[in-house]
């Protein structure tokens, strides 16, 4: 596989991550995500990565990345089930994620995103 | 050291009994803390090590690293332990041993009367021989010592990291003692476990039963902040006790956008608004 599929649900978009990541397939998933935040006008992103065991920096940055990519694009950005391990790993990574926002998964994730889009509708 | 022991276990066969009534008395004189073994135990114990230590010297000479001598050796772990875990001193259980010489060297005398030389040699090659299962006697209980200590402190860690569901989507982790990083890192492996597990929204690190916050402890409670909130889960720090606020501020350590709360009740209902239960009014 050397494409991370992303899929569309009303106005918000869906990443499952289900492979190891290396670096080519994270390069490629921040190109395919962001043209699609521009093809189909969406106002949120949610990545899940509840079945990544194993993150390097690289990847952590990335999240990072596409996060603030999406931002400069009117979409926000959740990433929802990260294992504790992983959490354990960026922490001592000192990659915190600031900005990023997470939940615990798909469906709090959703949640998250409905409630910004309510919430940037209304103002 | 070349010496055999010729007559040792000749007179070991052929004294047995007198020697192990001697023995038992010495011991039963000698000893500080009267009661605290049975005699009829006793007995049996010093029977069993004559027994083994008349075949060990037979057959394996004065060298006790020597197969023969595994018995022997496994009866003085066996010795030790039970005394150990009866609360005698180390000292006490290796009197186990020396208390043998007394009655074995009175032996030696009365039969070597007419050999001095061989009545030295003999004396000196059986008093090397019982320091080496002395020794041994306090090497066992302090293993014994050490593992016990071992086992407490995983104890300890274990006991020391409860964390309970409050209510639908809140966890609190009281911890209590003090944090260093080994125990962090089970905290923090447990806490987002059960996270995960719970599927829980909120968790409040109740820090009122630790005794000193300095930038170490609050480097650890920030990671485990920041690991919880990568997964989704908000944390809140309570029982900031007035003297750890004051040391916080002292220390400049940032706590950064951590929600923290002066007790257990207050985060709690922090929690619940967050989450958004309806409360009844006029608490």
């Amino acid at each position: 596989m050397d494409r991370i599929p992303i899929l569309r649900m009303g106005e918000f978009l869906l990443v499952t991550i289900q492979v190891d990541m290396h670096d080519q397939l994270a390069l490629t998933l921040q190109d395919d995500l962001t043209a699609q935040i521009t093809r189909t006008g969406a106002r949120g992103v949610l990545i899940d990565i509840s079945s990544l065991d194993v993150v390097d920096s690289f990847i952590g940055r990335m999240l990072g990345s596409i996060a603030s990519m999406a931002r400069l694009m009117n979409a926000e950005t959740v990433v929802v089930g990260m294992q504790p391990s992983v959490a354990i790993t960026l922490v001592e990574l000192g990659l915190t994620l600031h900005g990023i926002r997470t939940a615990l998964n798909v469906e709090k994730g959703m949640a998250l995103l409905r409630a910004g889009a309510a919430r940037r509708s209304r103002a | 050291m070349a010496v055999n022991l010729i007559h040792l276990p000749r007179i070991l066969e052929r004294h047995g009994e007198a020697l192990l009534a001697d023995w038992i008395r010495e011991q039963l004189q000698s000893r500080s803390r009267t009661g605290a073994i049975k005699e009829g135990e006793l007995r049996e114990q010093c029977a069993e090590f004559l027994r083994l230590f008349r075949e060990a010297t037979t057959k394996g000479g004065v060298d006790m690293t020597r197969p023969e001598y595994g018995p022997l050796r496994e009866l003085l772990a066996n010795v030790s332990a039970s005394r150990g875990a009866q609360g005698f001193s180390p000292s006490e259980t290796a009197k186990f041993v020396f208390s043998f010489k007394r009655p074995l060297f009175m032996r030696l005398r009365e039969e070597l009367m007419r050999d001095p030389v061989a009545l030295a040699d003999e004396t000196w090659a059986a008093t090397e021989l019982l320091d080496e299962l002395g020794l041994y006697t306090t090497e066992v209980y302090q293993k014994a010592r050490e593992a016990v200590i071992v086992r407490q402190q995983e104890e300890m860690l274990e006991l020391s990291t409860p964390v309970v569901k409050l209510w639908d989507g809140i966890l609190a982790l009281p911890m209590i003692g003090t944090l260093d990083s080994n125990r962090t890192q089970v905290v923090m492996e447990t806490l987002l476990e059960k996270i995960v597990e719970t599927g829980s929204e909120v968790a409040i690190i109740d820090i009122t039963g630790v005794p000193t916050v300095d930038t170490l402890v609050a480097q650890h409670l920030m990671k485990t902040v920041a690991a919880a909130r990568l997964m989704g889960a908000e944390c809140i720090i309570s029982g900031i006790r007035p003297a750890i606020a004051q040391t916080i501020v002292h220390l400049a350590i940032d706590l950064g956008t951590v929600v923290t709360k002066a007790n257990l009740a207050d985060a709690f209902k922090a929690a619940l608004d967050k989450l958004g239960v309806a409360q009844l009014p006029g608490r």
